[in-house]
C-alpha cells in the first residue's frame, strides 16, 4: 500500500525489500527499516490514537523517546515502531488507545 | 528568582513558605477566605515530595497509635469530593479522584493476622465507625479478580481511595494563579525576621515582603527555617522508589498500599522505605523488589513494560504524625507539615485554614503540637 506519503526516501545504498503487513495491506520496505520508518513510508499516519485524549498521532522523534510511535506488532500491542526493525511477513496494525491485557504475549518477544 | 502575579506587591496577609502539596492546599484554601497569599517555593533542584509520591487518599490503618491522626486522615477523606468539585470548577481540571474503597494486600499470614489485629483495635477506638472487612484469597480475588493465587488475602475499607497528584499540583498551581496569589520561586528562602510591631519580614534577594503571618510548609526545609521563628520541625527524610508501567486498559479496579491503576492507565507500582539521607536516587535491587512484589500479587503484571522510575524523599517526622503549630515565641509564625500531604489535602485547604485564621474549629490539633518531640 504505497500511497501518497508526505515522505520521500533518498537515494542511498541499495538495501535489500522486505515485505511486511501494515493493517492488512502489503507494503514493501526497505531491510534496516525501522517500523515507524515504514510506516511513514507508507504513509500508514495517523498510526494511533492516544488512551487519554483518543486524539491521532504518528512516529516523531525516531528515537525512542516520545512513545508516539506506539503500535501492534505481531500481536503485541504498545511496541514503539522506532525501536524495532522490520522484517518479512510482520504483521503491524495501528494501535487505538491502551493495550488490552489479556492480548499479546510479554514483551521480551520483541 | 522568578515572580509570578502581583510582584510590585510589597505586603501580603500571609506568606507561605514552600510551593508543596501542603503549602499549596493551604494557599487555596486562605485565598478562598479572601486572603492575599505569598509563596516561596525553590527551583528544579529542590526536593520536593509532592512531585513523586504515590497518589492514595488513604485512610484505614493510618493512625493506628494515634486516635487523632486516624480521625484527621478520615476527616480529610470525607472532604476530598467537595475540594476536587471546587479544583475543577476553577480550572477545569479533573484530578482523578476516585474513593470506591482500597486494598491493602498481605503475601503472608502473619501480616494478615497483625493487620486485622490492628485494624480492629483501631474500630475499636472509633467506637465502632471505622468500616474495614479482612478478606481472604478467594474473597479478595473475588473483589480483585487480577490478584494472583499466591498472596495470603487482603484488608478491605471503603474509606480509601486515590487522585492523579501530578493533575492534582497544577491544578492547585492554576487555581492560584487564578485567585491572584503570587508565587516566588527560584532560590530558598533563609531569613525571616519577626518585626517588633508584629508580623514578619522576608528577604529575597533585593525584594523584601511583609507580612501578617508566615507558614513554614517547606517539607524536608522547616528543619532548618523553623529555629528563628521559635518553631521545631525535626523532620528527616525517608526515600521510596516508584515504577510505572506502559500505559493499558483498565484491569485494577481499587488501589491498594503498593500497586495502583492511574486513570490513565499507567500502573504506579512503590512502597520502599529507605534511609538514604537526601539521596532521591534509584537502585536496581529495590526496584527488582518492588517489581517483583506488585508481580506476586497482580502476576499479569509480568507481561507489562515499564518505562519510567524515581526516587522521591518523604517528609517524615519521629513519629510520623503531623506537626501542626503556631510560634509561642512569634504568634503569628506557624509549621505545618505532615508525611501524607496528599490525603491530607483537603483538610488542609479547610479546618487548618480556619486554624490559621484563629477561628474555632471542630477538630483538636494539640496532640499534633511539636512540643512533643524533645529539642
Ligand atoms: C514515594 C512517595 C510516595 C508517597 N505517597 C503518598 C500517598 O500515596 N499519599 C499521601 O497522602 N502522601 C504520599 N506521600 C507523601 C506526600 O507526597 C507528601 O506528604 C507531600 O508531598 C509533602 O508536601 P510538602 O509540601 O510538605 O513537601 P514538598 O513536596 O517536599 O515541598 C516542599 C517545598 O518547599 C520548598 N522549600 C524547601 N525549603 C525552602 C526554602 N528555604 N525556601 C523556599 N522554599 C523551600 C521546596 O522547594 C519544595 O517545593 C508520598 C511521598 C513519597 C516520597
Ligand atoms: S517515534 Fe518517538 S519513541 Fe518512537
Amino acid at each position: 500500500m504505497q500511497t501518497d506519503s508526505p515522505f520521500n526516501r533518498l537515494a542511498t545504498t541499495p538495501a535489500e525489500a522486505v515485505t511486511l503487513e501494515i493493517d492488512g495491506q502489503p507494503f514493501i520496505a526497505r531491510e534496516g527499516d525501522s517500523v515507524a520508518a515504514a510506516l511513514l513510508a507508507a504513509g500508514a499516519v495517523p498510526s494511533r490514537t492516544t488512551p487519554v485524549s483518543a486524539s491521532p498521532r504518528a512516529p516523531y522523534c525516531m528515537m525512542g523517546v516520545c512513545f508516539e510511535c506506539l503500535v501492534e506488532v505481531d500481536g503485541l500491542a504498545n511496541v514503539q515502531g522506532c525501536m524495532v526493525q522490520v522484517i518479512e511477513g510482520m504483521k503491524v496494525r495501528c494501535q487505538s488507545g491502551a493495550r488490552e491485557l489479556t492480548e499479546g504475549d510479554f514483551h521480551e518477544a520483541v | 528568582m522568578s515572580v509570578r502575579n502581583h510582584a510590585s506587591r510589597n505586603e501580603t496577609d500571609v506568606a507561605i513558605i514552600g510551593g508543596g502539596l501542603v503549602g499549596m492546599s493551604l494557599a487555596y484554601g486562605l485565598l478562598r477566605q479572601g486572603k492575599r497569599v505569598t509563596v516561596f517555593d525553590e527551583g528544579d533542584q529542590a526536593l520536593r515530595a509532592s512531585r513523586g509520591n504515590f497518589g492514595l487518599v488513604w485512610v484505614q490503618g493510618k493512625g493506628d497509635t494515634c486516635p487523632e491522626y486516624a480521625q484527621l486522615s478520615r476527616l480529610s477523606a470525607h472532604l476530598w469530593p467537595e475540594l476536587a468539585a471546587s479544583l475543577q470548577q476553577d480550572t477545569g481540571i479533573d484530578i482523578e479522584l476516585q474513593q470506591r474503597g482500597g486494598l491493602y494486600v498481605c503475601l503472608d499470614q502473619q501480616s494478615l493476622q497483625q493487620r486485622a489485629k490492628m485494624l480492629a483495635k483501631m474500630q475499636q477506638d472509633a467506637g465502632g465507625d471505622y468500616p474495614f472487612e479482612v478478606l481472604s484469597v478467594e474473597q479478595a480475588r473475588e473483589k480483585e479478580p487480577a490478584l494472583g493465587p499466591d498472596i495470603a488475602g487482603a484488608t478491605w475499607s471503603p474509606m480509601d481511595g486515590h487522585l492523579n497528584p501530578l493533575l492534582l499540583f497544577r491544578a492547585l498551581h492554576q487555581a492560584f494563579e487564578l485567585h491572584g496569589g503570587t508565587l516566588i520561586n527560584g532560590k530558598p528562602v533563609q531569613h525571616i525576621k519577626p518585626q517588633q510591631t508584629g508580623g514578619f519580614e522576608i528577604q529575597l534577594d533585593n525584594h523584601s515582603l511583609k507580612a501578617g503571618k508566615v507558614i513554614l510548609a517547606a517539607g524536608l526545609g522547616n528543619k532548618a527555617l523553623a529555629p528563628q521563628l521559635g518553631l521545631h520541625a525535626p523532620v528527616e527524610p525517608n526515600r521510596g522508589q516508584v515504577l510505572i508501567t506502559e500505559r493499558l486498559k483498565p484491569f485494577i479496579s481499587y488501589p491498594t498500599g503498593h500497586v495502583r491503576q492511574t486513570g490513565e492507565g499507567t500502573v504506579q507500582l512503590g512502597d520502599s522505605k529507605e534511609d538514604v539521607g537526601l539521596d532521591t536516587g534509584t537502585t536496581a535491587d529495590e526496584l527488582g523488589k518492588i517489581a517483583a512484589r506488585a508481580i506476586r500479587m497482580y502476576p499479569v503484571l509480568k507481561k507489562v513494560r515499564l518505562i519510567r522510575s524515581w526516587g522521591a524523599l518523604r517528609v517524615m517526622t519521629p513519629d510520623g504524625y503531623p506537626i501542626y503549630q503556631q510560634s509561642a515565641l512569634y504568634p503569628g509564625a506557624y509549621v505545618v507539615t505532615c508525611h501524607s500531604g496528599v490525603t491530607l489535602g483537603a483538610v488542609h485547604a479547610g479546618p487548618l485554614v480556619d486554624w490559621l485564621l484563629g477561628r474555632d474549629i471542630d477538630i483538636s490539633l494539640e496532640a499534633f503540637s511539636a512540643d512533643r518531640f524533645p529539642f
